[in-house]
């Protein structure tokens, strides 16, 4: 049925744009000067049936089937639902739901069946009234654009604003949803630190999340501080960092300022697939390339290593990285005036010496502002470090060591059994909260940067 | 202009500095520069007057090898600096550069302090022993380029943060710096007000005591002014050199004639 409806409003959106189109080239033909091009009378015709007929078949679809739903359980014979707690309740809405699409387990009790009845009724109804308020919907649109056709109309404007309001509205909805993940995370926050004080939360040293979400079940007592897992995310960054910043930079220079322009012809796009590929390809990378060879490196020298090490995940984060530092070092570089190379080249010094004493001073904030960028984007990886660093929250800085982070933390909490009224579940907003802090607060001061240094030349 | 004073002042010149023999710069297939023959002369200030884009830049830039970094430019013909090829294997253009400064039309100093942007080419060459050393450098050099009083005070603060007047002094105090043996100068003058117009015209005229100068200008009273010989480029081709107070009152070629009395350009 919705196939159908859909299948109409394009009809009759095609219809509306002919029929005004033909009727301004009518007008045209008569020898008027109209103000907007016909097609722009078409435009805003498909436009002004369009948009309705659309919002109403989507909030049709969403609310057609709750309330289809409700009716039918309201309409039970009195007394079936007494004594059922809702879990029950959902149980025999979804037996009802199964029956009426023809999927029928065992003999089901007569009422049931009536009551499966009714709802493919309802349903089916349910589509014909939906199919008729559409089509009066669209035929009231055509009819009203219609009327509208004349040489003074001002079709382009109309146009104009409808699309206008289309783009408001939908960046509304995307800074609504915005706005709405951070809420929910504000508020199950909340949720959390009611449980859990906020001082245990941000000072604790121990992380020990796995607390019993039933009672059968067996699990630790539970802490939540957070600060070895975010210690643990810091090791690996740093170590991310440490590996990216110079290859990433001084890649970056490499190809700026000496590379002849075959080679960066070359290089510039197989960075850009570097920076193209999966995070989850680097993340089995490091699981099975580099922590192995890690581990073989150190019972050579006899180092016990563990299989999760900080190192392994840092690492292969830090190829990740190298492409996202080398293209805003190279942004950076590219963006100091030639007139600054040709200065220092004029009194005599060398290409590094420019670079050097010139090119890379000017350009820092730029790069600082990438690095920065790199930092957020290192706290807030999930799948290289879900793959390849540890589950375990030890407070440790040794970077062989097996350590957790606070996303592997977060998806290791979600896992399994959830319960939006125990401090485990709602520990993963905690967190989640702490690092979306963390990382605004990067960003907000990398974009300040970025900002600054663009001001400096133009 | 006071063409009776042109005619009659004296030229004391020196010996033949910078010479180049048909020499040729192409930019991929275009022919920007036909061949120029030129002697320039040591201790002089020369001038090169033209149209817009009939090649003074390029061809001043052949003479620190600046094209060299332009990456279709191409340079042929024989260009000599007291008698040494400069486009010969052997010579280093990094070395060169330091011989033959150059300021640009637009100021551009480092986004660095006033004091460093002086010090720049004397630490890259390794000019000063001490700080003191370097210190005297700085302020000579300022004071040459009549920066000295505006920025004595202010030597910390970026040299970005100067009027565009006072940049480009700036920047040819930072050029003076590496005692360069010759200074080319393109267009200097052109983001500048008539007072620091006519103060870096006397600092050009005090440089000649111990620099060949090369000057490029839009302004014929300043070529005038300033240079004791004038060349006049027009569509790449060097069309007549020669003293400057001759050029002025008593060109040889028509083409000469018609652009300073205003009819080419
Ligand atoms: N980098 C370049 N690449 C290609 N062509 C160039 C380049 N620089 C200059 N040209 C060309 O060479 C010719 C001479 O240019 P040049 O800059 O030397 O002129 P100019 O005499 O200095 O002009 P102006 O007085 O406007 O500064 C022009 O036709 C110009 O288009
Ligand atoms: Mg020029």
């Amino acid at each position: 049925m919705a196939g159908w409806a859909f299948l109409l409003l394009a009809a009759a959106t095609v219809f509306a744009y002919a029929l005004n189109r033909r009727a301004a080239d009518a007008l045209r033909e008569d020898g008027r000067r109209l103000h907007s091009l016909p097609g722009f009378h078409g435009g805003y015709a498909a436009l002004l049936v369009l948009v309705p007929g659309f919002l109403f078949l989507c909030l049709w679809l969403v609310f057609q089937s709750a309330f289809i739903n409700r009716s039918v359980m309201a309409g039970l014979p009195p007394g079936t639902l007494d004594g059922l707690d809702s879990g029950a309740v959902q149980l025999l809405q979804s037996e009802i739901i199964s029956i009426s699409r023809g999927q029928v387990f065992g003999t089901p009790e007569p009422w049931k069946l009536e009551a499966a009845t009714r709802m493919s009724e309802m349903r089916s109804t349910a589509g014909w009234v939906m199919i008729a308020l559409l089509a009066l919907i669209a035929l009231g649109a055509i009819l009203y654009a219609r009327s509208r056709v004349s040489a003074a109309f001002r079709a382009r404007q109309g146009f104009e604003r409808i699309v206008h309001g289309i783009m408001v509205a939908c960046s509304v909805v995307a800074i609504l949803t915005t706005f709405g993940i951070v809420a929910s995370l504000l508020f199950e926050s909340l949720q959390f630190f009611r449980m859990v004080p906020v001082n245990e939360f941000l000072f604790g040293l121990n992380w020990e999340p796995q607390i019993p979400i039933r009672a059968d079940q067996v699990a630790g007592t539970g802490a939540f501080g957070w600060v070895p897992v975010f210690v643990g995310t810091l090791v690996i960054t740093v170590i991310a960092l440490f590996v990216s910043v110079p290859i990433g930079l001084f890649s970056a220079i490499y190809l700026n300022e000496f590379a002849s322009d075959r080679f960066r012809a070359f290089a510039k796009p197989v960075l850009e697939i570097l920076a193209g590929v999966p995070t989850v390809v680097y993340g089995f990378f490091a699981v099975l390339v580099v922590a192995p060879a890690l581990r073989n490196a150190g019972a050579e020298v006899g180092l016990p290593i563990s299989p999760n090490t900080a190192l392994a995940a840092g690492s292969v984060m830090a190829i990740m990285l190298i492409p996202f530092i080398s293209s805003f070092s190279d942004d950076a570089l590219g963006a100091v005036p030639q007139s600054l190379r040709d200065g220092s080249l004029a009194l005599g010094a060398t290409r590094s010496e420019t670079v050097l004493k010139v090119l890379f001073p000017a350009a820092i904030p730029g790069i600082v502002g990438g690095i920065l960028l790199a930092v957020s984007r290192a706290i807030g990886e999930t799948m290289i470090v879900v793959m390849a660093a540890g589950l375990i929250a030890t407070l440790t800085i040794n970077p062989l060591d097996s350590v957790t982070t606070v996303t592997v933390q977060i998806v290791t909490l979600l896992i399994g059994d959830t319960s939006f009224d125990n401090p485990k579940t709602l520990a993963a907003f905690a967190l989640g909260l702490m690092l979306f802090l963390v990382t605004l607060g990067i960003n907000v001061l990398a974009l300040r940067i970025v900002r600054k240094y663009r001001e400096l030349y133009d | 202009m006071d063409d009776a004073r042109l005619a009659e002042r004296a030229v004391t010149t020196g010996e033949v500095k910078i010479s180049a023999r048909k020499a040729q710069v192409y930019y991929g297939e275009t022919h920007a520069i036909r061949d120029v023959d030129v002697d320039i002369l040591d201790k002089t200030v020369t001038a090169f007057i033209g149209p817009s884009g009939c090649g003074k830049s390029t061809f001043l830039r052949c003479l620190n090898r600046m094209n060299d970094t332009i990456p279709n430019c191409r340079v042929e013909g024989r260009i000599t600096l007291d008698g040494e090829d400069i486009y010969d294997r052997s010579v280093d253009p990094v070395q060169l550069r330091a011989r033959v400064g150059m300021v640009f039309q637009k100021p551009n100093p480092f986004p660095k302090s006033i004091y460093e942007n002086v010090a720049y080419g004397p630490r890259i060459h390794g000019m000063a022993r001490t700080k003191a050393d370097l210190d005297q450098i700085v302020e000579s050099c300022l004071r040459r380029a009549a920066l000295w009083n505006e920025a004595k005070d202010r030597l910390d603060e970026p040299g970005t943060g100067l009027s565009g007047g006072q940049q480009q002094r700036l920047c040819i105090a930072r050029a003076i710096a590496t005692s360069p043996e010759v200074l080319l100068m393109d267009e200097p003058c052109s983001a500048l007000d008539p007072i620091a117009t006519a103060q870096v015209e006397e600092l050009i005229d005090e440089l000649r005591a111990n620099f060949s100068v090369v000057i490029v200008t839009h302004s014929m009273q300043q070529a005038a002014r300033v240079s004791q010989r004038t060349a006049f480029f027009h569509l790449g081709n060097l069309v007549e050199y020669g003293e400057t107070g001759q050029i002025f009152t008593n060109p040889r070629d028509p083409r000469t004639e018609s652009y300073i009395t205003g009819r080419i350009g």
